[in-house]
């Protein structure tokens, strides 16, 4: 455990945050996006810098509270050249060294492009920035982006908005044993309750967007999803309790032979 | 609407300047639109459809049949999640800018068509300045750039420095002009736009060539591929729409859905775009109305799209009215046009030319942002950036 209860901080490329809930910005009326970061009690929140970039009317970059750290993503890049391009626009306008990347060349599903992914996070880490991809879990993958110089590796629960929660959960669980980054799980997670379960199986955070962007009481489902991933959180780091799965054990132990 | 012009050629036949590409996408949808039959879906059929979590074709053209009318909450309600799914509560905003209204078309039911007497014109790139400085201020972003279809008047270079321009004012710039070739799409995108919108009228060929007697546009086939050359060109996306009511509009409705369907599945990279207009009034024809296509048929429509392709973007143009518009945008339509002027040079001062159709929603950009607004939701002025 790369944590211990009194300390439990997430620590993503040398940085160190208390919060464990990554909040998306985009999808949002804006001026609810205030409420929502100081209800998640979030650290750190996602800026699409296509949607963010010069000159907006009701310029997003406005809205987010002093002190949370940008995560500026790469979103509208289809390969990994279009990726490290937008990237270094982001640094250029001041987002800072974070940067989610994120590769799409699917209008349908939104999945990302693990072998784009891969290429963008090698150039973009040697350029000193703190890269966290958006991958579809497969360990060989991710392996690649750990090699690749990755600060943390950012697979998919399901597709984006799509609120369907942890289906991809077995492979997430392999990414959690093997990758000794911090797995964050993004996108598709559209329930507290879903959130609560990433961090109970050991994901290092949760980031979550139209979930709370499209609740009834935005900054009430922000505060939920706090407390959902703080317990979740909590459960992990406590040692979950054994939970049988179906019927109790033979009555008569399969063992017992061994004593006769 | 028929006329007694007798058209001198085939409307099936390229002209010697257009680019053949090999694609059978069109084949297909003419097949699949062929087939499609909207009395064949009962309300089962429509239950079915409004169950699943995806549809299919067939599910589509259950949504888009007569068996659907009776559902149309239930599918207006389903409409509305699934764009909130998607998009969240962004509304993106735009206008149009007509730079030219020059036209070598005879279609018969269009405003621009070469036999009306209308006053032409075309802007000079200091007079599109101007234009798009004006438009600017009002805080939009995002462009879509219109000329009446006439190569020789508003060639490529021409619509080439209108993007140029442009891109110094605006982030996103879309094209609706005349369907060109490949290489000139390429040249259009290296210039800074990245969407194309063709409206194909009908996918019915026959009376596409009763409606389209003369020019580039009677070529059935160059047009129905133009959205396949603009993704060959370089851009981004591509926008799909038949002209509601020039033909059976459940079959027009339900080719626009598959030909955005195949090209997406070709091209899964591509952004896909609806827009859905209806048949309006033109200058020297006043009779001229969408028929059997009313309110509660494009919302049919609309809908139906939006469940088809959930993530397509659909726009709502200024041919509806605002109590139309107010709502379509709350259940499934995600992009909106404002401060509309639909004439050439309207934005400055006197329009030097006249208009292509007559607008039902006259509202500012400040007004269309109120609305927004007003519903709960956030207009969003742009979210995209040239790479």
């Amino acid at each position: 455990m790369e944590n211990n209860k009194t300390q439990d901080k997430l620590i993503i490329g040398g940085h160190s945050f208390d919060s464990r809930f990554i909040l998306g910005s985009g999808k949002y009326s804006l001026d609810l996006i205030k409420a929502a970061v100081e209800n998640a009690g979030a650290e750190i929140i996602t800026l699409a810098l296509r949607r963010a970039a010069t000159g907006d009317v009701a310029n997003i970059l406005d809205y987010i509270p002093e002190g949370v750290t940008l995560l500026p993503n790469t979103s509208g890049a289809r390969n990994a050249d279009e990726a490290v391009r937008i990237a270094r626009l982001a640094r250029e306008l001041g987002c800072g060294d974070f940067i989610k990347i994120e590769v799409i060349h699917d209008s349908k599903y939104l999945l990302p492009d693990n072998y784009e992914t891969i290429k963008a996070t090698e150039i973009l880490a040697k350029e000193g920035f703190v890269v966290m991809p958006y991958m579809y879990p497969d360990l060989n993958a991710a392996r690649d982006l750990a090699d690749a110089g990755a600060a943390a590796v950012m697979p998919l629960g399901s597709p984006i908005g799509s609120n369907k929660g942890l289906c991809t959960k077995e492979f997430i669980r392999i990414l959690i044993e093997e990758i000794d980054l911090p797995i964050i799980v993004d996108a598709g997670i559209g329930k507290p309750s879903q959130a609560c379960e990433a961090m109970e199986m050991g994901a290092a955070a949760v980031m979550a967007n139209t979930a709370i962007a499209t609740a009834g009481d935005v900054p009430a489902m922000a505060s939920a999803f706090k407390k959902a991933i703080e317990a979740g959180r909590t459960a992990y780091l406590s040692g979950l309790g054994r939970v049988i799965d179906s019927g109790a054990s033979a009555s008569s132990p399969l063992t017992g032979f061994l004593r006769d | 609407m028929e006329n007694q012009f007798i058209p001198t050629t085939d409307c099936m036949t390229y002209m010697p300047d257009m680019e053949i590409i090999d694609s059978d996408i069109p084949d297909r949808v003419i097949k699949m639109m062929n087939e499609y039959s909207e009395d064949a879906y009962s309300a089962e059929d429509v239950k079915r459809a409004l169950s699943k979590d995806e549809l299919s074709p067939d599910d589509f053209g259950a949504l888009l049949s007569p068996a659907a009318a009776p559902f149309i909450e239930e599918i207006a309600q389903k409409a509305r999640f699934e764009t909130k799914k998607h998009f969240g509560n962004s509304i993106y905003m735009f206008t149009p800018i007509y730079i030219a209204n020059y036209c070598e078309n005879y279609c018969i039911y269009c405003g621009f068509n070469c036999h009306n007497k209308i006053k032409r014109a075309k802007l000079t790139y200091e007079e599109i300045e101007q234009e798009m400085r004006e438009i600017s201020k009002t805080g939009l972003q995002e462009i879509l750039i219109l000329t009446g279809e006439s190569k020789k008047m508003s060639d490529v270079e021409y619509i080439g420095e209108a993007c140029r321009i442009a891109k110094k004012y605006f982030k996103t710039i879309g094209l609706e002009v005349y369907p060109m070739n490949s290489d000139d799409y390429n040249y259009l995108h290296k210039c800074g736009a990245d969407y194309v919108t063709v409206f194909q009228e009908t996918y019915n060929s026959e009376k596409y060539g009763k409606l389209h007697l003369a020019g580039h546009k009677r070529v059935f086939p160059y047009r129905i591929n133009a959205q396949e050359r603009a993704l060959m060109g370089g851009m981004r996306g591509v926008g799909f729409a038949a002209l509601l009511g020039l033909d059976n509009f459940r079959k027009d409705a339900f080719a626009t859905g598959m030909h955005a369907y195949l090209i997406q599945k070709k091209y899964p990279h591509a952004e896909i775009a609806f827009s859905c207009p209806r048949l309006r009034p033109i200058i020297n024809n006043d009779k001229i109305n969408p028929k059997d296509v009313h309110e509660t048929q494009l919302l049919q429509v609309i809908c139906a799209y939006r469940l088809f392709m959930p993530f397509a973007s659909i726009t709502i143009s200024t041919r509806e009215g605002q109590r139309f518009r107010d709502n379509i945008i709350d259940i499934a339509a995600t992009k909106i046009s404002a401060g509309v002027n639909v004439g050439i040079g309207g934005h400055t001062g006197e329009e030097k030319g006249d208009e292509q159709f007559e607008i039902s929603d006259g509202r500012s950009v400040d007004e269309v942002y109120e609305a927004i607004v007003d519903k709960g939701l956030q207009p969003v002025m742009s979210d995209y950036i040239y790479v």
